[in-house]
C-alpha cells in the first residue's frame, strides 16, 4: 500500500504515546527529558505531513515545525541547566528525590 | 407640649453613668464611681420630677382630660409599610406616675449605697449596673409600642440577673440569679408570643394603635382576631393571657413567684429598688398600659388577672407569716402587695366611677414603692448592724437603731393599712373597688390585709423588742448619714404619700376620678388590722413560749407554709423527675450520639478525604503527568462519545 | 511495492522501534544513542516527504545539538555503566494502560476522520522560497514570530547561564540544613 497521510498520522501517534509513556515511566530527569524530545518530534512529524499532503499550497505546517525545533532546542537547554543545578544540590537526578521541591 | 430633651435625658442619664462605669470605673474611677451615678441620677430625677409638674399641671391636662402624647418615635427596624419596631417615648398619666418613683426610689437606693456597700472591691461595678437596672426600667417605662417594652423587659430581666449574682462568690447568689433568670424568661416566652398575637390582630405594635383597633368592635383587625379561635377562646384571649403570663413572671405572681424569695441573695438596697419598688411591679405596669385591651376585649382574662393577684396575696402572706429571714419575710410581704395591684386592677372596669380599681392598683403601687423600699433599707440597716439576716440574731434594737426603728415603724405602720399613713389610703380604694365588683375576692383582700398587719408587726417586734440584743462587743454605729438620709426621706413619703388625690391624676381614661372616703367602710379593715397588730404584740412583744406552742398547735398547715406550701418541690419534681427524664435525657441522648454523631461523621469523612487528597498533592511530577492524561483521555472520550 | 514505499516503512519501523528502546533501555547512554537514531530516522522521513531544509535542520539541530547536549549533560551527572533505577511495576502498568488507551482513542479518531485536501497547486519548500517567507512583514510572513524566536533563544541562553552558575559555597550549606529542617518539620 502506498504509504499516505493516515500511515504517517500513525507514525506520529505512536511515537507520541511511546515518549508519554517513557515521562511516564522514567525515573531519570535526562531520560524524561528525551522522552519529551520525542513527543515534541512526533508533533513535528504531524505539521509536516499535513503540510504536505492537506496544504502544499502553502508553508505554515514547516514554519510551525522549524519553530517548535527551535523551542525544543531553548527548552534542553534550560532544562539541562536545572537538571544540573538539582544534580548539585541533591547530588541526584531521581525524578522522586525532586519531590521536596513542592515545598 | 412636653420637652422632648428633658423626658429623654431621663433613661439617658443612667445609661451615660451605666457606659461610663462599666467601661473606666474599675480603672479610673474607683473612688468617684458612686458618686458619679448618684449625681447622675440626681439630675434625672429632677427632670422627672419637672416633666412630672409640666405634665400634670401646665400641658397635659386637656379640657378634664389628661391626653397621652408620643413627643418622640424614631423607627428602628420597618418590617412591611406600616408595620414597624419604633424607639419612641410615651407620655401619659402611669409613665409619668412610673417615672417619678423609679428615679425617686432608685436615688434613694444610690445614696444609700454610698453607705452600704462602702469598701467593696467591685464598687465600681455595682454602680454600673445599678445604671443599667434604671435606665432599663425608666426605658420600659417610656416605651411607646410593645416590642419596645419588650426589649426593656428583657433588659430590666438581665439587669436583676447581674444585681442577684453580685456576690458572685456565694453558690446560694449564683443559683438564685440563676433561678430568677430561667423562671422570669420562661413567663418572658409566653409574653412574646403574646406580643406577636396580639400585633399581627393589630397589624401595628403601637400602644395606642393598637389599643384603638383592638378595643372597637366594628374594626376589621378586631373581627378577624375575635374570629380565630384556638382551642375554644379567641385569638385576642389567648394574646392577652400570654401577655399577662409574662406579667406574672415579672410581678412574681403565683405560681411564678418562686424566683422572688430567693432574689434576696442579692444585696440588700438592690432588693429595695429592683425586688421590691420598681421591677417587680412591672407586670402591673404592662396590664395597665394594655388595661383597656383587658377591660373591653377580654373581660374574661381580666377575671384570671383578678383570681391569680388574690390567691398570690393570701398565699404569700400566709408564708411570710412563717419566715425567719428578714428579707425572706419582706421579699413575700412585696408579693402579697403586688397581688393586691394585680387584683385591683382585675376588679376594674374601664372608664368613669367603675374604674375606681385601675386608680387604686396605680395609688398602692406608688405608696408601695415608698414604704417598701423603706423597709427593706430600715432592714438593709439592720442587717449591716447584726451581720445577720435572721431573726433569732436580733431583737432588742430599737434603742441602738433609733431612726432606723421609727423609720421602720413608720413603714410598717403603713402597709399595714393604719390611717393616716400611706397604705391606708391605697388599701381602702382597692378593697372598695374589690366591694363594689367581686365579694369572694374582697373578703380574701380583707383576710389578707389582716395577715399582713401580723406578720409586719411580727417582724418589727422580733427586730427590735423581744429579747435584748446581745452586742457583740463592738462599738458600731447605725450607718452614716448617706444611709439615714434615705430612710429620713422615704419615711416621710411613706406617712404623706396617701394624701395626694391620686384619682385627680390617674384614671382608667384619663378623666378626674373624685375619691369617695367612707368612714364606715374603713372600720373593717382597720380594725382587722389593729386585730393583726395587737397579736403580733401579744406574741412577741417579750420573749417567750407562745409563737412556738402556737406553731406546734397548728401542725401541719404551718409546716407547710413554713416550707413555702412545698411549691419550690413541686417545680423540682417536674423539672427534675419529670422534664429532664422524659424530655431533657432523651434530647441529650439524641443530641450527643445523632447531632453530633452526624458532625462527628462529617469532619470524619472530610478528614478521610483530605487524607486521600493530601496523598495525591504527593510532589512528584510522574503522577501529577498520569493524572493529567488520565483527565485528558476522560474528557476527550467523555466529549467524543457521550456528549456529542 | 516500490521501492519509495519500501523505503518509508523501514524509517517508519527504525523510528518506533529505536523510539521505544529509547524509553526502555536501562542504560542511559544507550538511551541517548537509541534517541539520536529515531531523530536520525525522522529527518528520513522528512527526506522522503521532500521537504529537506527541514530534514536538514532536525539533523543539525536536534542530532548535532541537543543530544550532544544530553550526553554531555549524562557525562556531568552519571557515573558511566550504571544501570537506571528500575521504576515500580504498578506505575508501569498503569502508565501502560493510560498509554494505551490514548492511542487506541487517538487512533480510532484518526481514522474515522476524513482529512480535505486542497486542490491549489504546490508550491516547493525551497530554502529561497522559506527565506521569502521568513522575513516577509506584510500577510502571511513570519518576521515578527522569526523575531520573537530569537528573543527566546537569547532569554534561554541566560537564563541556563543564571541557572547553572555555581552558587557561593558559603550559602550551600546554610541552605541543605534549612531543607532537612523543613522536611523534619512537614
Amino acid at each position: 500500500m502506498e504509504p499516505g497521510l493516515y500511515h504517517i498520522l500513525f507514525l506520529s501517534t505512536a511515537l507520541f504515546f511511546i515518549g508519554v509513556y517513557g515521562f511516564l515511566t522514567r525515573r531519570n530527569l535526562i531520560t524524561m527529558l528525551m522522552s519529551i524530545e520525542l513527543i515534541l518530534n512526533s508533533v513535528n512529524l504531524n505539521f509536516i505531513a499535513f503540510n504536505k499532503y492537506l496544504w502544499p499550497n502553502q508553508m505554515d505546517g514547516l514554519f510551525f515545525s522549524l519553530f517548535i525545533i527551535a523551542i525544543a532546542a531553548a527548552e534542553a537547554a534550560v532544562a539541562i541547566a536545572i537538571i544540573i543545578n538539582l544534580y548539585r544540590s541533591h547530588n541526584s537526578i531521581d525524578v522522586e528525590n525532586a519531590e521536596d521541591l513542592k515545598y | 407640649m412636653p420637652n422632648v430633651t428633658a423626658i429623654a435625658l431621663i433613661p439617658l442619664l443612667p445609661l451615660a453613668g451605666f457606659l461610663l462605669l462599666g467601661l473606666f470605673g474599675r480603672k479610673y474611677l474607683k473612688n468617684s464611681s458612686g458618686l458619679i451615678g448618684t449625681v447622675l441620677l440626681l439630675a434625672s430625677t429632677i427632670l422627672a420630677l419637672y416633666t412630672a409638674y409640666e405634665y400634670f399641671f401646665v400641658y397635659g391636662n386637656v379640657g378634664g382630660v389628661y391626653q397621652k402624647f408620643v413627643p418622640l418615635q424614631l423607627t428602628w427596624l420597618e418590617f412591611s409599610p406600616g408595620v414597624s419596631i419604633d424607639m419612641g417615648l410615651i407620655i401619659d398619666p402611669i409613665s409619668v406616675m412610673m417615672l417619678v418613683v423609679v428615679t425617686f426610689i432608685s436615688l434613694m437606693v444610690h445614696i444609700y449605697s454610698l453607705g452600704y456597700l462602702k469598701g467593696e472591691e467591685r464598687f465600681p461595678t455595682y454602680f454600673s449596673y445599678l445604671g443599667l437596672f434604671t435606665f432599663s426600667m425608666l426605658g420600659l417605662v417610656l416605651a411607646s409600642n410593645i416590642f419596645q417594652i419588650y426589649i426593656f423587659w428583657e433588659l430590666v430581666g438581665v439587669s436583676s440577673f447581674l444585681l442577684i449574682g453580685y456576690y458572685y462568690d456565694k453558690p446560694s447568689a449564683v443559683a438564685a440569679c440563676k433561678k430568677a433568670f430561667i423562671v422570669t424568661r420562661f413567663a418572658d416566652l409566653g409574653f412574646l408570643i403574646g406580643i406577636l398575637i396580639l400585633s399581627f390582630s393589630g397589624g401595628t405594635l403601637d400602644f395606642s394603635t393598637l389599643i384603638e383597633r383592638l378595643t372597637s368592635p366594628e374594626s376589621n383587625a378586631f373581627k378577624t382576631a375575635a374570629a380565630s379561635t384556638f382551642l375554644g377562646a379567641s385569638a385576642l384571649t389567648w394574646g392577652a393571657a400570654l401577655v399577662f403570663i409574662g406579667g406574672a413572671g415579672k410581678s412574681a405572681m403565683f405560681p411564678l413567684h418562686i424566683w422572688l424569695p430567693d432574689a434576696m441573695e442579692g444585696p440588700t438596697p438592690v432588693s429595695a429598688l429592683i425586688h421590691a419598688a420598681t421591677m417587680v411591679v412591672a407586670g402591673v405596669y404592662l396590664v395597665a398600659r394594655l388595661f383597656p385591651i383587658f377591660s373591653i376585649t377580654v373581660p374574661g382574662v381580666l377575671e384570671i388577672i383578678g383570681w391569680v393577684g388574690a390567691i398570690s396575696a393570701i398565699i404569700a402572706a400566709i408564708i411570710a407569716c412563717t419566715q425567719t429571714d428578714i428579707k425572706r419575710v419582706l421579699a413575700y410581704s412585696t408579693m402579697s402587695q403586688i397581688g393586691y395591684m394585680m387584683f385591683a386592677l382585675g376588679v376594674s372596669n374601664y372608664g368613669g366611677e367603675a374604674g375606681l380599681g385601675y386608680t387604686a392598683s396605680m395609688f398602692h403601687l406608688f405608696t408601695h414603692a415608698m414604704f417598701k423600699a423603706l423597709l427593706f433599707l430600715g432592714a438593709g440597716a439592720v442587717i449591716h448592724y447584726v451581720h445577720s439576716n435572721d431573726m433569732k440574731d436580733m431583737g432588742g434594737l430599737r434603742k441602738l437603731l433609733p431612726i432606723t426603728h421609727i423609720t421602720f415603724l413608720i413603714a410598717c405602720l403603713a402597709i399595714a393599712g393604719v390611717p393616716p399613713f400611706a397604705g391606708f389610703f391605697s388599701k381602702e380604694e382597692i378593697l372598695l373597688a374589690a366591694f363594689q365588683n367581686n365579694m369572694a375576692i374582697y373578703y380574701i383582700a380583707l383576710i389578707t390585709s389582716g395577715i399582713t398587719a401580723f406578720y409586719m408587726f411580727r417582724l418589727y417586734f422580733n427586730i427590735f423588742w423581744n429579747k435584748p440584743h446581745h452586742a457583740h462587743g463592738e462599738n458600731k454605729s447605725e450607718g452614716g448619714f448617706v444611709m439615714m438620709l434615705p430612710l429620713i426621706l422615704l419615711a416621710i413619703s411613706a406617712a404623706a404619700a396617701g394624701f395626694i388625690p391620686f384619682g385627680e391624676f390617674v384614671s382608667s381614661d384619663g378623666r378626674l376620678l373624685e375619691s369617695h372616703f367612707h368612714l364606715s367602710f374603713s372600720i373593717a379593715p382597720v380594725a382587722l388590722a389593729v386585730v393583726g397588730i395587737f397579736t403580733a404584740l401579744w406574741l412577741y412583744k417579750k420573749e417567750n413560749d407562745k409563737p412556738a406552742k402556737f406553731a406546734s398547735s397548728m401542725g401541719g398547715a404551718y409546716k407547710a407554709a413554713y416550707n413555702k406550701f412545698y411549691i419550690d418541690e413541686v417545680y423540682l419534681f417536674i423539672t427534675k423527675k419529670v422534664l429532664f427524664n422524659l424530655i431533657g435525657r432523651p434530647a441529650a441522648w439524641f443530641d450527643k450520639n445523632v447531632v453530633d454523631g452526624l458532625m462527628n461523621l462529617i469532619g470524619t469523612i472530610t478528614e478521610y478525604i483530605s487524607e486521600g487528597i493530601k496523598k495525591i498533592q504527593s510532589g512528584r511530577v510522574q503522577q501529577y503527568a498520569i493524572y493529567f492524561l488520565g483527565g485528558v483521555i476522560f474528557l476527550a472520550a467523555l466529549f467524543i462519545y457521550l456528549l456529542k | 511495492m516500490n521501492g519509495s514505499t519500501i523505503i518509508f516503512y523501514l524509517l517508519a519501523a527504525m523510528a518506533l522501534v529505536f523510539a521505544a528502546l529509547s524509553v526502555t533501555t536501562r542504560q542511559i547512554f544507550r538511551a541517548a544513542i537509541y534517541l539520536l537514531f529515531t531523530l536520525i530516522s525522522i529527518a528520513g522521513i522528512y527526506f522522503w516527504l521532500q521537504y529537506e531544509f527541514i530534514a536538514a535542520v532536525q539533523i543539525v539541530v536536534y542530532v548535532g545539538g541537543i543530544v550532544v547536549l544530553i550526553i554531555f549533560s549524562i557525562f556531568l551527572t552519571q557515573q558511566t555503566g550504571e544501570k537506571l533505577p528500575k521504576q515500580k511495576t504498578d506505575r508501569k502498568i498503569f502508565a501502560g494502560l493510560a498509554v494505551f488507551a490514548g492511542f487506541a482513542l487517538t487512533i480510532l479518531q484518526i481514522y474515522q476522520h476524513t482529512f480535505f485536501e486542497t486542490d491549489e497547486s504546490a508550491i516547493t519548500p525551497t530554502v529561497q522560497n522559506i527565506g521569502t517567507k521568513m522575513l516577509t512583514v506584510d500577510n502571511g510572513g513570519y518576521a515578527l514570530p522569526f523575531e520573537v524566536i530569537s528573543m527566546l533563544l537569547l532569554a534561554a541562553m541566560i537564563g541556563c547561564i543564571v541557572i547553572a552558575l555555581r552558587e557561593k559555597k558559603n550559602i550551600e550549606p546554610q541552605r541543605q540544613e534549612d531543607r532537612e529542617e523543613h522536611k523534619r518539620i512537614v
